[in-house]
Formats: structure tokens, C-alpha cells, sequence
């Protein structure tokens, strides 16, 4: 399990540098709907989940806004760049700050670290525009020196309430 | 002057100008006055979907639901017995309760501190001595005067008299009993949670679309394709499925001819009877020789109005904000003793509804497209004819089409007016 000993800022791969500019990079691509380039940061096991209602809901019995293995995090960006995704045809215009950066703890047996960050986004759409806020826990994996992320979870603020179309990459 | 002789009843109702036999006017979508109108006389009048009784399966289980726009609380009680309380309080009209669920026998306004029993009775207010004593005021929590349900679904009206909800239903109560029959032991739960999606839509856009066979192929084309799904080819031309108007503005897509075409038990979700085995063995065990028919022919795709969808593995809750604004809420079937089938239908569903939802994002982007297109000024008037040329009558008396027809528009539109015109 995750330890909360002191985070190995240390580590080669995990050095404190290194983990924000990989959560910068990722969100980078997001914002820019640049599909290959986000879904190449993903480990073959990964896992996307924004919760829905509740932070703390079982994903295996309870309704998520996203809850995505790797194999559908493939099939949502696939349908993405058929560019008829018609909730994202044409792509909102994002861009989001990514802030409050804490490791959390790390995994010597998967080495995996644990990093949660808070966020607010903005979005620009033919509808309106839209912010959204939350608190991400990453899943950092090293893989071959390189960080790979194993899982996203998105706690938005506002959870509990109804959401607009969320048709991007958050 | 002979005009003024004619009996009043011979000129067209308001309404009736807004909508013909083939075309609606685009002012019911975007006109304020009209949705006040239908507040008064659809939402706060007729039966209307507010959630599920699993969702309150103990005594003393509250969740707060809306109806129309009034926040209502939905209560076991002791007895067990379902009630809609509005969310105010007889002193001063605050807010009572502010949880979304829970369970508790009592709610306490925050306000003056008056509590009410989960039935809405008043059971005290503090420094009695104020009004005389203990028990002296004749006041209670509001409740929705009736709240019946059907197969477990919970529908309260605001009107203390009218037709009865199985009246209302109709012929659509056979589609939530074909739902049931999908669980062997005929019962659906939904205790998923749901999703809320917000949509700057006018609530009708959704309820047209719920059973508009014509849609799917254009706006879902980029889920079916890289998915490889055959939903797509249920609703084409050559599709035999077909598009029945219910009556009373309910209206389905009937997919059991597609379904029996192929006679593949579970084809209708995409699996097979052995990668379901638990499931398909307990609805062998429960319904014998029929367990095969009920596998095949699947589950319905229905919309009862004015605000309940059936999509198969997922139940719709529409609910209206404003003319421009509404709130879809969505979850998953769960069918009572089917395990290892309700894991999967969670699954789907998560991927497809929702504000990410792989299929039901893009419903709504039209839907606010669409909001958006009809602000235009011309054409005044949208078609709601197609099929008109082919529909028939079934053997039991209910209108058809094709699969892509328009058949079950028409249908809400003609309950619609009858409503609106009601006085």
C-alpha cells in the first residue's frame, strides 16, 4: 500500500521536478486535445475515474461520470478523432491551472507514487463557457526511467450537482 | 355578424394553432409564457416520474428528488408506505431538509427548530407556550396529494383528483412489466445513483428524441463505428424494428422483431447466455420455457410521459429548469438476482450516459443545438411528419411505423395539446 513516509523526492524518476513537469505535460495535452500525445502517458493498466455524487462511491456499484479502463480510454479517444464526436466537434477551447502539488506517498512494490493536485479549468464552448475546479490524485509509475501514469481520479467540485457535457479530457 | 354565432367550441384552440397534424411551431420551445403554462398543466398536474422505491428500501430512507421544479423529499415511512413531502416548512416556508439522503424517522427545520415525522405530520415546535400550548397548530409538511408506482417506479401528481397512474400508463405499463421480466425474480432496483446533466435544452427536444429512430445513425455514428456495435443497423431503413405511439404521449421503439429475427438469446445486450451463466441459469430456473423468448426479445425502449425513458439497461429521469434549461438524470437497470449481469449493465452505462457519456453527450449537444437552431425566426415550424405516409395500425390497435419514423412524436404531441388545452 501507499506509505506515507517521506516522499522519495530523491527517487531518479520521482524527483519533485520531474513529477510537476509531468502533471504540466499531461495537462498540456488535454487542454490541446492533442489525443496521442495524452494517451501515450498511460500505463497498460490504467485507470481514469471521475466520480459522481460521491468522492468516496464504490465505481463497481455506483454511477460514475467516467470510470475508464485502459481499453476504454483507447475506445473514448478513438471516438474523438473520428471528429464527430459531436460533444467535442468542434474541441472546447481549455486551458487549466494545475496547483497545490503534494506527494502523497509511495509504493515501493509497484513503484508508484501518489500526487494530488487541485485544478480549476476553464472552457469555452458554442454553449457557454464553463470552469471547472477539483482535486486530482495521480498514479505515477516508473516505467523504464520514464513517469507513466497508472490513475487519474477527478473529484470536481460541485459533484453532487448537475454538470454540464464534460466531452473533453479533464 | 353571424361570426360571432358560432358556437365557440368550433374555433381552433390556442394550442391547436401551435400544432398541426405534421409540424410544430417553434415558439414551444422557446416561449417563457408557454412553460409557465406547462408547469401549471403538465408538471404540476399530470403523473410524473420521480424516482424508484429501492431507493428507499427501509423504513425511515429519505432521498430528495425534484418534480417539475419543486424540491420534494421522498420518504419510507414505519409503515412503509412512500411519501412526496415539499421541502418547506409550515413556519416561514424554510428549507427543512438539506441532506441529499439518509435515513431518519424526523426532520428538524434549522430554522425555529420545528420537526415533522417522515409522513410530514407536525410532531412539535419549540416554546409551545407561544401558540397556546403543545399540539394546538393544525399545520404539516405539504406532500404531493398522490404518489402511486408501478414495477417499484414512484410517480406523484399534484392534481387530487384525475386518472389513476395505471390509467395514465396504459399501455406503456406493459413495458416496465417486460423490464421486470428480465430479472428472475421480476423485480428492478435502481440503486446505481444517478447522474445529473445539466442541458440548456427545452425539455420536449428530450422526450421527441427518447424513441426517434432517425437519429441514431447520424449522431452516434462515431460510438458505433469504433465500437463495431450493431445498434446502429436496428435503426435503418431495412430494419424491421418498429416505432409504436402508445397512447397518452407514450411512445416505443419495438426491437423484439430485429431480436426475433436473429432468436440469439442476450444478443440485445451484446453478450451470450454463457458469458452470463449465473443469469441466464436463474431465469431458466424462473420462467422455464419462456426464460428463452424474455433472452431474446430483451428489454424496452420506451418513453412515458412526460419525463420517464426506458433505454434498455438505463432509466432516464427528465426534469425542467426553465424553457431553455433542463436536467437529465440517468442510471443503471439493476435487475434484483442477477449479479453478474448488473456489473455489466453498470458498466455500459457508465461508458454511454452521463455528462461523458460516450452516446448520450452527443443526444445533448444536439439538444442544445438544437435549442440554439430554433431561436431562428424562419422557418416558424419544425416537421414531425415523417412516416406519415406508411404508418399503419397494429392488431392492437396502436399506431406504427418504420423504425426511423416519426410515429411516436406525433403521439406526444397529440397528448400534449390535449393537455394544454385542458382548462
Amino acid at each position: 500500500m501507499i506509505s506515507s513516509a517521506p516522499p522519495a523526492t530523491d527517487h531518479p524518476t520521482f524527483t519533485r521536478d520531474r513529477i510537476e513537469q509531468f502533471l504540466y505535460r499531461e495537462a498540456r495535452h488535454a487542454d490541446e486535445s492533442d489525443y496521442d500525445a495524452w494517451e501515450s502517458l498511460w500505463t497498460d493498466d490504467a485507470i481514469y475515474w471521475v466520480p459522481a455524487d460521491d468522492p468516496d462511491s464504490d465505481p463497481n456499484t455506483t454511477v460514475s461520470v467516467i470510470f475508464d479502463n485502459r481499453s476504454r480510454i483507447s475506445t473514448r479517444l478513438k471516438q474523438l478523432r473520428t471528429g464527430k464526436r459531436y460533444a467535442q466537434a468542434p474541441a472546447s477551447q481549455l486551458r487549466r491551472v494545475i496547483s497545490n502539488v503534494e506527494v502523497i506517498g509511495e509504493d515501493p512494490a509497484t513503484a508508484e507514487v501518489e500526487v494530488a493536485a487541485n485544478f480549476l479549468l476553464f472552457e469555452s464552448k458554442a454553449r457557454g463557457s464553463e470552469l471547472w475546479g477539483g482535486r486530482t490524485t495521480y498514479r505515477l509509475r516508473a516505467v523504464d526511467g520514464e513517469i507513466r501514469l497508472a490513475y487519474k481520479k477527478v473529484v470536481l467540485v460541485g459533484l453532487d450537482k448537475p454538470l454540464a457535457t464534460l466531452g473533453f479530457l479533464i | 355578424m353571424t361570426e360571432l354565432l358560432e358556437p365557440a367550441t368550433t374555433a381552433p384552440s390556442r394550442f391547436d394553432q401551435l400544432i398541426r397534424p405534421r409540424q410544430v411551431h417553434g415558439s414551444l420551445y422557446t416561449n417563457p409564457e408557454i412553460f409557465t403554462e406547462e408547469l401549471a398543466k403538465i408538471w404540476h398536474t399530470t403523473w410524473v416520474f420521480v424516482g424508484h422505491d429501492s431507493e428507499v428500501g427501509e423504513p425511515g430512507d429519505y432521498v430528495r428528488k425534484t418534480l417539475g421544479t419543486q424540491d420534494v423529499i421522498m420518504t419510507r415511512d414505519s409503515d412503509r408506505q412512500v411519501h412526496l413531502l415539499l421541502n418547506r416548512c409550515a413556519h416561514r416556508g424554510n428549507q427543512v431538509c438539506d441532506s441529499a439522503k439518509g435515513n431518519s424517522k424526523s426532520f428538524r427545520c434549522p430554522y425555529h427548530g420545528w420537526t415533522y415525522r417522515n409522513t410530514g405530520e407536525l410532531l412539535g415546535y419549540p416554546y409551545h407556550q407561544g401558540y397556546g400550548g403543545k399540539g394546538k397548530l393544525d399545520l404539516r409538511m405539504a406532500s404531493v396529494p398522490r404518489v402511486a408506482s408501478y414495477q417499484g417506479f414512484v410517480f406523484g401528481s399534484f392534481a387530487t383528483d384525475g386518472p389513476s397512474l395505471i390509467d395514465h400508463l396504459g399501455a406503456a405499463a406493459g413495458e416496465l412489466d417486460r423490464l421486470a421480466r428480465l430479472s428472475p425474480v421480476g423485480k428492478v432496483e435502481l440503486t446505481a445513483g444517478w447522474l445529473k446533466h445539466r442541458t440548456q435544452a427545452n425539455w420536449k427536444l428530450l422526450a421527441e428524441n427518447e424513441t426517434d429512430g432517425y437519429h441514431p445513425q447520424f449522431v452516434h455514428a462515431s460510438i458505433f463505428g469504433v465500437t463495431g456495435s450493431p445498434i446502429g443497423a436496428l435503426y435503418s431503413e431495412k430494419s424491421t424494428a418498429v416505432t409504436r405511439n402508445l397512447g397518452n404521449g407514450h411512445s416505443e421503439n419495438d426491437l423484439r422483431p430485429e431480436f426475433r429475427n436473429y432468436a440469439e438469446p442476450m444478443r440485445w445486450f451484446g453478450t451470450t447466455p454463457e458469458r452470463v451463466p449465473e443469469y441466464a441459469a436463474a431465469m431458466r430456473a424462473a420462467y422455464g420455457e419462456d426464460a428463452e423468448r424474455i433472452m431474446i426479445e430483451g428489454g424496452p425502449h420506451v418513453m412515458i410521459f412526460p419525463n420517464l425513458f426506458v433505454a434498455e439497461i438505463q432509466v432516464f429521469n427528465i426534469q425542467p429548469v426553465a424553457v431553455d434549461d433542463c436536467v437529465q438524470y440517468s442510471t443503471a437497470v439493476q435487475l434484483t438476482g442477477s449479479g453478474e449481469l448488473n456489473r455489466r449493465m453498470l458498466s455500459q452505462s457508465i461508458g454511454s450516459v452521463g455528462p461523458a457519456g460516450m452516446l448520450l453527450a452527443d443526444d445533448t449537444e444536439m439538444y442544445e443545438r438544437n435549442q440554439r437552431g430554433v431561436a431562428a425566426r424562419s422557418p416558424e415550424w419544425l416537421e414531425v411528419s415523417r412516416g406519415t405516409n406508411r404508418e399503419s395500425v397494429d392488431d392492437d390497435g396502436f399506431t406504427i411505423g418504420g423504425a426511423t419514423d416519426e410515429v411516436g412524436m406525433r403521439g406526444f404531441w397529440s397528448h400534449y395539446r390535449a393537455l394544454m388545452d385542458a382548462s
